[in-house]
């Protein structure tokens, strides 16, 4: 469990999401060979759509919630973050 | 040359651009640690440049020794990784030879203050249209981390184990002195601000520097209890105040912050446009 | 019929010259007595025919650029002395792994360090060798006239071009500094020599290619090809490597593609050796005083020669044995304290008496005292 995580604060504002994501792909793409596990689009995602798997990589859990606000792709240092939407 | 329209959104730009622009055959992922800002700056460096519209076969990426080196080797670019603090002479020799090649150089710290100093000096002295992308993490990554000329005062480095005696450079301030003719800082917290101030630096004729502050949690960060990655970014974000902001806070207020954005433009002429002057003038002369 | 070419020229202009005949149009270097004015001839005529000369901060950076042209498709030089030389080692070293052809000229004067900045001296011989660290293999030529200044200077280039490395002139102060009335080279009298340039389609091209006689098709930036240099080293992709197989592929490259075929690279000058009993082994101005004595000697009967290096690195082994397998004795007079002679005594049989005359207080070897070692040596 890094720093972080650890101090992520208790609320967190729900984003409004005008996409849904019932019917089609998943908001994101993660290259899990690419990714380094590095927490970041974890821990900056606005809405906390991710949670890490064993390995601390990125598991888009709360689909409905991500705004495509494109804040994990542009902070993924590994280009392993892409948008199906965007 | 193409200019960046001012549209009022900046049109998004699609989250695969990244993916056209590597090269062929280089093995992903890169050889930086897990969260390196460097990687965040390539994004952005890369929309930048989709975004200008650049052709591969007109950009030419030069980079010294360092973490921030390796980055021109994964990009479809020309790439020149060079020698110790000396990507900026290389690039001179490229930009006054080709003058219509699009030079940019990924540089450090380390690479570009302490051992490039001089040439970095010089560049901005005679503002070449080169844009410098100078990717601070105040520490040398690349040799187990030492201490840079921009370790700050009392900071802890593998060579200031009592905490660094010395003064840091601002290298922002340092390109103005010299005669940079587009100067912008960025962190690597600011993705947008960043892709920004890089599309600006491309697309003006001159020196351009962007000093981009970012994150290294495997020496810097460990070594001074900043934590990890993502403690670092937060923490950038933190610590920056927009030059739009700064003028409304009180020097306590701006205490410990540092600047972000565009910190000075202007449009003195350029080096290479200059020397095409003297050549028209003399050309076939006996 | 008036030879228009006819010119009293300096010796340092005369390496301008011979540049701009082999197609140099771009030339970074920083101002060091006694090579400056190669600098200031630069600054003048290159914009004349469309080049490019900068002033760069240091020689360090000076190299850089000249690089840097270089691989952008440009022919490019710098000239300096030995401070200056000193300071481009590492550049000089980052063009012989990336193969980039240019070419350093060395106006040698007095060492070492700041040393006698207007005296001659031929003290960095080895170090025109030896300056960068690591393995490679060095060219490096020498005129000893302001006329072969010029045609060693465009034989610099071409050997840097078809050899796809960096060529050291070793110049020194007397050559730079002084005037002679010399014949220009009329345009097409002397063969230039360009580098083979990519032909392959982009995607296919590799920089390092290896290739029969070692030496790869080369890709300029801006014109489709893609390329990587690096200072690390590398596979025929370009690309970092740090398996042994590879590593020592590239370093045989280095290696081979020159001494493979040195027959195209050695160049002397060989002077009354049918019959010598005695030769004289020298490069550079030295030369010249060393005629003078072999004419005097052999005209008052003493049966001595003169083998000139026009190219000193790499060394002639075999062809240097070759004229002196007669010789017993050898004299190798030098404005130093003994550098080529050290290649000597290791080409040369060793029962064979090889003498070292040495001339290193700032001024030249006079044929008297060349005179003078050749009496007592026989």
């Amino acid at each position: 469990m890094t720093e972080s995580q650890a101090a992520k604060p208790a609320t967190k504002k729900k984003g409004k999401s005008k996409y849904d994501y019932s019917n089609g792909p998943p908001p994101l793409e993660i290259n899990l060979t690419w990714c380094k596990a590095c927490n970041i689009c974890i821990a900056l995602c606005p809405t906390q759509v991710f949670e890490p798997d064993s390995d601390g990589k990125p598991v888009q859990v709360r689909v409905e919630d991500c705004t495509q606000c494109t804040i994990c792709w542009t902070h993924c240092p590994d280009f392993a973050i892409t948008s199906n939407y965007k | 040359m193409a200019t960046v329209e001012k549209t009022k959104s900046v049109e998004k730009q699609k989250s695969d651009v990244v993916l056209n622009y590597f090269r062929p055959r280089k093995k992903l992922p890169s050889v930086w640690c897990a969260g390196c800002g460097n990687g965040i700056v390539m994004s952005a460096l890369i929309r930048a440049i989709d975004k200008l519209g650049y052709s591969k076969d007109e950009v030419a990426m030069v980079s010294g020794i360092g973490c921030t080196s390796r980055m021109p080797i994964y990009l479809d670019f020309s790439a020149l990784h060079t020698t110790h603090g000396r990507a900026l002479a290389f690039a001179t020799g490229i930009k006054f030879a080709k003058p219509h090649m699009k030079v940019i150089v990924i540089t450090g710290d380390g690479d570009c203050l302490a051992i490039g100093g001089n040439h970095f000096i010089h560049a901005c002295r005679r503002n070449i249209d080169i844009t410098a992308i100078l990717i601070n993490n105040h520490i040398y990554g690349m040799t187990g981390g030492q201490g840079s000329p921009t370790t700050p005062s009392g900071s802890i480095s593998t060579t200031t184990p009592y905490g660094n005696v010395e003064k840091n450079f601002d290298p922002c301030k340092l390109a103005e002195a010299a005669g940079a003719s587009f100067v912008a800082r960025g962190t690597v917290y600011h993705t947008p601000q960043l892709e920004k101030a890089i599309t600006k630096a491309l697309d003006h004729n001159g020196f351009s520097l962007v000093e981009v502050i970012s994150n290294c949690h495997t020496y810097y960060g460990r070594l001074n209890r900043r934590g990890d990655a993502v403690s670092m970014l937060n923490a950038f974000k933190e610590n920056s105040v927009t030059t739009a902001k700064a003028k409304k806070l009180s020097p306590e207020e701006m205490e410990g912050k540092f600047l972000i954005g565009t910190l000075h433009e202007d449009d003195r002429t350029e080096f290479c446009d200059e020397y095409q002057k003297v050549v028209d003038a003399h050309m076939g002369e006996k | 019929m008036v030879d228009t070419q006819r010119t009293l020229l300096l010796g340092n202009l005369a390496a301008v010259e011979g540049a701009i005949y082999a197609g140099m149009r771009f030339y970074a270097g920083y101002p060091i007595t006694p090579s400056t004015e190669v600098a200031e001839g630069c600054s003048r005529e290159l914009p004349k025919i469309g080049g490019r000369f900068i002033q760069m901060e240091d020689e360090i950076s000076s190299i850089g650029a000249v690089v840097g042209a270089s691989v952008s498709g440009m022919k490019a030089m710098t000239a300096t002395s030995g401070p200056g030389f000193s300071l481009m080692q590492e550049n000089i070293g980052y063009a012989y792994i990336t193969e980039t052809p240019c070419v350093v000229i060395n106006v040698q004067r007095g060492g070492p360090s700041t040393g006698l900045p207007t005296k001659v001296s031929q003290s960095d011989t080895m170090q025109a060798r030896w300056g960068p660290h690591g393995d490679y293999t060095a060219i490096v030529v020498a005129p000893s006239t302001v006329g072969d200044t010029v045609t060693e200077t465009i034989r610099a280039f071409n050997l840097s071009e078809r050899f796809r490395t960096p060529v050291v002139i070793l110049m020194d102060e007397i050559i730079g500094h002084q005037r002679e009335l010399i014949s220009l080279p009329k345009p097409g009298e002397h063969q230039v020599i360009n580098r083979v340039k990519a032909t392959v389609p982009p995607e296919e091209f590799q920089p390092f290619r290896l290739t029969a006689n070692g030496v790869s098709p080369m890709a300029a930036y801006g014109e489709g090809y893609r390329t990587i240099s690096t200072g690390l080293t590398h596979d025929p992709m370009g690309f970092t490597t740090n398996e042994p197989k590879e590593i020592k592929v590239k370093l045989d490259k280095l290696r081979n593609k020159i001494m493979d075929f040195r027959s195209e690279i050695t160049k002397l000058r060989v002077e009354m050796m049918d019959d010598a009993e005695i030769a004289f082994v020298s490069y550079g101005s030295v030369s010249r005083a060393v005629l003078l004595a072999v004419a005097l000697a052999r005209s008052a009967g003493v049966k001595v020669g003169l083998v000139q290096l026009y190219t000193v690195w790499p060394f002639p082994d075999n062809k240097l044995r070759d004229y002196c397998q007669k010789c017993q004795k050898i004299i190798v007079p030098e404005l130093n304290m003994g550098q080529i002679v050290h290649e000597i005594r290791r080409v040369m049989p060793p029962d064979t008496e090889i003498h070292s005359l040495q001339r290193y207080d700032g001024e030249i070897l006079t044929p008297m005292q060349i005179l003078e070692k050749l009496e007592e040596v026989m």
